[in-house]
């Protein structure tokens, strides 16, 4: 299947932070491609190097098969989005936000279309109604319709539930399956919650302080039958270069640091014997009984909960 | 680059605070209107007193609507400023703290088009509101005062200068002044690229125009040789030159002349080099800029 987005080895430095570093994934042509991590984890810098908001510190992306870089203009004119909160020009209307965003994207607003998208999200009745007096769940619906108005071909939402009631959480999670299932699209969403990702995406990757941790199926990485291993050696590079050539290599988690394998939890022991066997050195590991506790492990990592306690 | 500037355009002018300015000047040149029309001869008496020496004046006569104009002018050019300011200053940075700016930036328009169309929407704006001055300054003046002849006061003196000799200035002298307050639009422009909030940029802008022309009118030797030469401000106030009538060598004013031709035009290129180079800057920071906003 084609890759409608490619990232290859992009990092991101701003100052002495490190944003993201080496992350690479590809998204295919029809995936809804969840983008999960916690806040703060890069994702929403991710995001914005794929939509030329913050340049690249190192890497390149590639959207349709063409360098961004270089053919910005003809690729953005195919990408909708919404960029963390859906912030619109409070002063003006439903009906006149989503002509200028129409116009900026190189379509001609016309009034019957604009009115159609209004309608999709709910808010024809609204249209002539200022941003500023609509709720939050109608700026979410807004901004959707600003993403979707110029008919893209692969559409990035950064957050979508953000701020949303449950049946706004709801709805959203419904446009995204309509707009995957129905209309075709290529969807990446972000979120930091595994059962948003869970109910909507295909595939998945987990970012953690601007690494990937794990990229795959989500029917395959949530496989409660799977454990996901984690290992850690005197020489990471170097075991994974034995392991690939070995059986193993088959349930090794590709670009991942420290090293992972999704494997039945049974089959650990033999691993590790393996390992020894091969002279490899190693210093702990770490299976987890699913992904979802791989991912609570990161945040608990991170001492959110800890800092709750104290 | 026309689409781009339709918006910038409609952006502008559906925000309120676009209107404030226009209500401000209004409401000031009435308040002079007024005051002239109820106490002009008097006052002009009062002003031109010392002077009147060397002519015969005619207060009821010199109390006219071209005169209106040009005391307008003299008060007003120096405060336009800020009012421009006060758009131009917003135009990105108020994006930025709106969170609108991210969206603009990730449509399929360059960053450089979008500052250009920024500067030349502020450009119609500062257009239209130097228009409305003219209006109600100089037509509306006009109107309610008729016309003659204007005196015009320099450092050697008074100078006459007659009815019919008196419109084409006012015509140069507010392009002059649509240059002048583009360099300030300008400033607040690449100001405006560097922030998150318009209030910053705004008030920044107001500064720098105040102690550049306090610089400027310092009669300070170690100023007045290294400094004021590349001060703005400098050559900001070089619309009235327009008003300064060329003579021959026994004192006989000529008439459709000016006096100092080369002084405005340098003065010229040095604002339209300033407008350049200023924007330039504004094109290069919002390029490089990450938008984090």
């Amino acid at each position: 299947m084609a890759s409608v987005i490619r990232v290859n080895h992009l990092s991101k430095q701003f100052n002495e932070v490190t944003a993201v570093k080496d992350l690479s994934f590809s998204v295919n042509e029809g995936d809804v491609y969840g983008f999960l991590g916690q806040n703060g984890a890069g994702k929403s810098t991710t995001i914005r190097m794929l939509l030329t908001l913050v340049k690249p510190t190192s890497g390149d992306i590639q959207i349709f098969g063409q360098d961004l870089a270089s053919h910005r203009s003809a690729i953005l004119k195919q990408v909708g989005a919404v960029i963390e909160k859906p912030d619109l020009y409070k002063y003006l209307s439903a009906y006149d936000n989503l002509a200028i965003f129409a116009r900026m994207s190189g379509i001609k607003p016309e009034k019957k279309i604009l009115m159609e998208q209004l309608k999709r999200v709910g808010l024809d009745e609204r249209a002539n109604s200022k941003v500023k007096t609509f709720s939050q769940g109608m700026k979410q619906r807004l901004g959707i319709a600003v993403a979707l108005v110029h008919d893209p071909r692969l559409i990035i939402l950064d957050e979508p539930t953000n701020g949303l009631d449950p049946q706004g959480i709801a709805d959203m999670r419904q446009l995204i399956l309509h707009l995957s299932h129905d209309l075709g699209k290529t969807i990446l969403v972000s979120s930091h919650l595994l059962s948003e990702i869970e109910l909507v995406a295909n595939r998945m990757l987990i970012i953690h302080a601007g690494k990937k941790m794990v990229e795959g199926r989500v029917d395959e990485l949530l496989d409660p039958a799977k454990s996901l291993v984690q290992l850690s050696t005197s020489d990471d590079q170097q075991t994974r270069q034995q392991l690939q050539s070995t059986p193993w290599a088959n349930y090794l988690q590709p670009g991942t640091s420290p090293i992972q394998l999704k494997m039945d939890k049974a089959s650990v022991p033999q691993l590790i014997a393996d390992m020894v066997g091969m002279g490899i050195s190693l210093q702990s590991i770490n299976p987890m009984h699913s992904l979802e506790d791989y991912f609570l492990s990161l945040t608990t990592q991170s001492g959110h909960v800890e800092s709750f306690a104290n | 680059m026309w689409n781009l500037l339709q918006i910038e355009l409609f952006k502008i002018f559906k925000k309120p605070r676009t209107y404030l300015a226009f209500a401000i000047i209004a409401a000031f040149i009435f308040l002079i209107q007024l005051g002239l029309y109820v106490n002009g001869k008097d006052w002009l008496k009062f002003i031109l007193g010392s002077l009147d020496e060397t002519m015969d004046l005619d207060y009821h006569k010199l109390n006219n609507g071209y005169a209106v104009c040009y005391f307008v002018l003299n008060l007003l050019l120096v405060h336009v400023p800020i009012l421009v300011a006060l758009v131009a200053g917003d135009v990105v940075s108020g994006e930025a703290g709106m969170g609108t700016l991210r969206l603009l930036a990730s449509k399929p328009v360059s960053r450089t088009q979008i500052i250009l169309a920024k500067y030349f929407a502020t450009a119609v704006y500062v257009f239209a509101m130097l228009l409305w001055i003219a209006l109600i300054s100089l037509a509306v003046s006009v109107a309610i005062f008729g016309v003659n002849d204007l005196v015009v006061a320099k450092t050697s003196g008074l100078q006459l200068i007659e009815s019919d000799d008196i419109l084409w200035r006012y015509f140069f002298a507010f392009g002059f002044a649509f240059v002048a307050m583009m360099v300030v639009a300008a400033i607040s422009l690449l100001l405006s690229t560097l922030s998150e909030n318009s209030i910053g940029p705004i008030v920044a802008t107001v500064g720098i125009v105040i102690v550049c022309t306090l610089v400027s009118e310092m009669e300070i030797p170690i100023y007045q040789k290294y400094i004021k030469p590349y001060l703005f401000t400098t050559y900001m106030l070089g619309w009235k030159g327009f008003f300064y009538i060329g003579s021959t060598a026994d004192g006989e004013t000529i008439k459709g002349s000016i006096q100092y031709l080369p002084g405005i035009l340098k003065s010229l290129a040095a604002l339209l080099a300033y407008n350049v180079g200023l924007v330039a800057a504004a094109v290069w920071v919002f390029r490089k800029k990450d938008i984090l906003s």
